[in-house]
């Protein structure tokens, strides 16, 4: 049991130098550490939210508004192939109850409309073999299509990936710094921002969706009638950003942002600030065809639903930019061109939790935590070497580079550590102790019982390992748990819990027993103080 | 040197013998903190019943009732307003959220209450805020609750396959114990209950399951070595055997959770207090619920625990 090969005692020293010299980088101050040379390996501990200060933010989406815009998308994509030849007359197409449903005119045509509805929905089969549409022909002549779960699932799945993107790139565009976005089960983002105390500019911009759309307004609607809300056949009643005014327009979009290249946040030539636009290849072609055809008529640009203005196309407009104009602020008009820059969300996001902490609060925290574990570790060390002489000193040497090996571990793992994290390292210190407690009674007892130095001290380590295993087992069980279905803090915490754990039985039960074996063998004491 | 020796050498103190007596006031003081959940609640924090917490940090120690009545004029719901213990000049403000409030609706709250206590008064800053969703918060609860009884189950199915039984349902019983004494205490206190609690709840969990296993441990030792002791006896020997490890590691834990809670801040004082309580709590249970139930759950001397081989210490000692 005491026997230690020269190889292992030289093993588990340089073990413990490696961990020490890993827990360094944690430890130095973030200025000392850029000034290391680049070979020098840094793994750093990042803080978290409520130490360094920052935002939480979790956003939710509305997936419901994926369904909807998919039935949109595919009514659009019906029309389109239907009047592509060999042309398929169809009428009634209507998307009430979640569905598709349109007529065909004459019955002969049935088996084409067939085959091109299995051409758009992907022959029947997705990439995974499975169906994304229910095709079905009631009353001979009319289609119904059904999205399949298995393709919302795909969709939504696939919307989220999107959205997680758009919200990364919106938020490197605002310029803070190191934030992580992680998306979280089927319908959720984390946006973790360090350093950030005032949000609430980030939030403006993740609540945007930025749909930009471009669309002929409809001259011919009845006034009165527009503003009852009636709006004739193919158009749409919109209301004006800010002032609410309803405005018709024409159903058909004649452009959207997904063909922009650019937005930049600038001035018009009254020194109003605007968004300057620029269209792809694809979109600057598109864009000057309709605007040739449409000389001398309105149209309105719509962002999220709502116009931000209805301009007369003077000429055709044929570089493929434009301004967006309408009474913005210069904070307004640069969020707008963040937003479309990024490109727009496919899904709705709300914010459903939040949490923000003043830097100056994390400060506090980090000074009252460190000040705590030190006065913590400082009693404890106290008391031990009191109680236990030369076996303290072992066991809180021990502890000591516990505590060093979980901050190289951590930041290996690039883990985080939180404020409920340094109760963790607290509580560490504590639990750590106790196994060599476990021991070194053990020993008083073996000792107590009659039983020979070299005796004791093996059976104090042999039965005290045994109980030492089993506790450990049943307080990971608690760990993991907490690891599993905690969230943010808690799990950091966890995370400093069961590192604890897993290092301490190496630390207080194999580093501890080479230093007496080591001292056993040097002195061959006949009575030990403990 | 002299070492320190808090328990004496050998005790054999009889603390089986007032197992009934000990019962008696466990079960009244555990109904009496059930009855204290039910009768007061929990003060429960955003983390659980959604809304919005702010913390705000005044120059000098704000009057608690002009602040209350700058909060009611803005019109933003009825506010929950606590002094932050350590930090006089801190205040925690909570304010309700409606369920079906439409985005931005807290944002519109943190902002009125921002601007309008920086009106009234000169230099509060914001120290942090929170606004939960009643969605979130729901699922948060769940969260928690599964948590911990997942927690309770798993240890005393793995202290069933470890020992007998009887050992798994005395510490199931024994840990549902220190919980419920736990939100007793807060319910009592009223200190604000929210996830970081939760943390603390399935950490004195953990820590009262190392002390039941430590015992449980040498009753097992016991049981095997002295086949025909009676398991009063034996129990009692148990316990006084392990008694100074009990009274150290408690002690040692305790000297960390003290400094935490005197100079860790106010943002840990929750969590510190419930593990204190949970430390003294656990310990106690270990002894006179645990290890007792033992007797009344029936184990008899000289079963066979476990089923790994006899210990060195048997073969050295018959």
């Amino acid at each position: 049991m005491l026997d230690f090969p020269r190889w292992k005692v030289r093993a588990i020293w340089l073990g413990i130098l490696v961990m020490v010299l890993l827990a360094v980088p944690s430890l130095l101050p973030e200025r000392t550490r850029a000034q290391l040379p680049g070979w020098v390996p840094t793994p750093t501990i990042n803080l978290g939210l409520d130490l360094a200060g920052g935002s939480y933010i979790l956003l939710e989406a509305k997936t419901s508004d994926v369904a909807t815009t998919r039935l949109e998308q595919m009514r659009e994509q019906v029309a389109t192939e239907m009047r592509r030849a060999p042309r398929v007359q169809i009428g009634d197409i209507s998307t009430r109850g979640g569905r598709l449903s349109f007529m065909v005119r004459n019955v002969a045509q049935v088996d084409a409309a067939r085959e091109k509805l299995l051409s758009i929905t992907g022959g029947g089969a997705g990439l995974t073999g499975q169906r994304e549409w229910d095709i079905e022909v009631v009353d001979q002549t009319r289609f119904v299509l059904t999205q399949t779960d298995a393709g919302l699932t795909q969709a939504v799945d696939r919307a989220m990936d999107d959205a997680t993107d758009v919200v990364r790139r919106r938020i490197d565009e605002l310029g803070t710094r190191e934030p992580t976005i992680i998306r979280q089960g089927s319908n959720r983002i984390v946006v973790q921002v360090p350093g950030l105390d005032d949000p609430k500019a980030l939030k403006d911009l993740l609540g945007k969706t930025a749909r930009l759309e471009f669309k002929l307004v409809d001259t011919t609607a009845d006034p009165a009638a527009v503003l009852r809300g009636d709006a004739p056949v193919g158009s749409q009643i919109l209301r004006y950003q800010g002032t609410g005014q309803p405005i018709a327009v024409k159903r058909n979009t004649i452009i959207s942002g997904d063909q922009l290249a650019d937005a930049r946040q600038s001035y018009d030539q009254n020194g109003q600030p605007n968004v300057d636009i620029t269209f792809d290849s694809v979109g600057g072609r598109r864009f000057a065809t309709v605007t040739r055809e449409n000389v001398n008529k309105p149209f309105a640009i719509i962002v999220d639903n709502q116009v931000i203005s209805a301009p007369n196309i003077n000429e055709p407009i044929l570089g493929g930019r434009a301004s967006i104009a309408g009474g913005f602020t210069v904070d307004g008009a640069n969020q707008l061109a963040i937003a479309l820059r990024s490109g727009k969300l496919p899904v709705d996001l709300t914010v459903v939790q939040e949490s923000t902490v003043s830097p100056e609060l994390g400060d506090d925290s980090i000074r009252a935590g460190i000040l705590a574990s030190v006065i913590a570790a400082v009693a404890v060390i106290a008391f031990m070497i009191l109680t236990y002489g030369r076996f303290g000193i072992y066991a809180t040497t021990a502890v000591v580079i516990n505590v060093l090996v979980i901050l190289a571990v951590m930041g290996m793992l690039n883990a985080t550590l939180t404020l409920p994290g340094i109760a963790g390292f607290v509580l560490t210190i504590g639990t750590a102790v106790d196994a060599n407690v476990l021991i070194n009674e053990r020993i008083r007892e073996e000792r107590r019982r009659g039983r020979s130095v070299i005796q004791s001290l093996e059976l104090g380590y042999k039965e005290a390992s045994r109980t030492i295993f089993e506790a450990n087992v049943t307080h990971a069980i608690a760990g993991l748990i907490m690891l599993l279905l905690g969230s943010g803090p808690i799990r950091g915490f966890a995370v400093v819990l069961l590192l604890g754990i897993a290092t301490s039985v190496f630390t207080a039960v194999t580093f501890t027993r080479m230093l007496v074996s080591g001292w056993v063998r040097k002195n061959r004491p006949t009575e030990i103080h403990i | 040197m002299r070492l320190l020796k808090i328990v004496p050498d050998n005790t054999n103190i009889q603390f089986v013998r007032i197992r009934h007596i000990a019962f008696a006031i466990t079960a009244l003081l555990t109904i009496a903190a059930v009855g204290l959940v039910f009768a007061r609640g929990l003060n429960f924090g955003v983390d659980f019943v959604g809304g919005v917490a702010i913390e705000e940090k005044f120059v000098t120690v704000p009057p608690l009732d002009q602040v209350r009545s700058a909060v009611d004029e803005l019109g933003v719901g009825e506010a929950a307003l606590q002094q932050l213990g350590s930090d006089a000049n801190s205040i925690s403000i909570r304010l309700p959220l409606a369920d079906d409030a439409p985005p931005g609706a807290a944002d519109a709250v943190v902002e009125k209450v921002k601007a309008g206590l920086a009106a009234k008064f000169p230099g509060a800053t914001f120290s942090n805020y929170t606004t939960v969703s009643g969605k979130v918060s729901d699922e948060l609860i769940r969260n928690g609750v599964l948590a911990v009884l997942l927690a309770v189950a798993g240890i005393a199915v793995f202290s069933w396959f470890r020992y007998e039984w009887q050992f798994g349902v005395s510490t199931a019983v024994a840990i549902l114990h220190d919980v419920l004494m736990t939100l007793g205490f807060f319910a009592l206190t009223q200190m604000p209950f929210d996830l970081n609690i939760v943390a603390a709840v399935l950490t004195i969990i953990g820590y009262s399951i190392n002390d039941k296993m430590v015992i449980d441990d040498r009753i097992r030792e016991n049981m095997r070595k002295f086949r025909k002791m009676d398991m009063p006896q034996l129990i009692d020997l148990s316990v006084n055997e392990t008694l100074p490890r009990t009274v150290m590691t408690s002690l040692t834990i305790l000297l960390a959770l003290g400094s935490l809670l005197i100079f860790g801040g106010h943002v840990l004082r929750g969590f510190t207090s419930a593990m204190i309580l949970g430390v003294i709590v656990g310990t106690y249970s270990s002894i006179y619920v645990s290890s007792s139930l033992l007797i009344t759950l029936n184990l008899k001397a000289g079963t066979k625990v476990g089923s790994s081989e006899p210990t060195t210490a048997e073969r050295a000692n018959p």
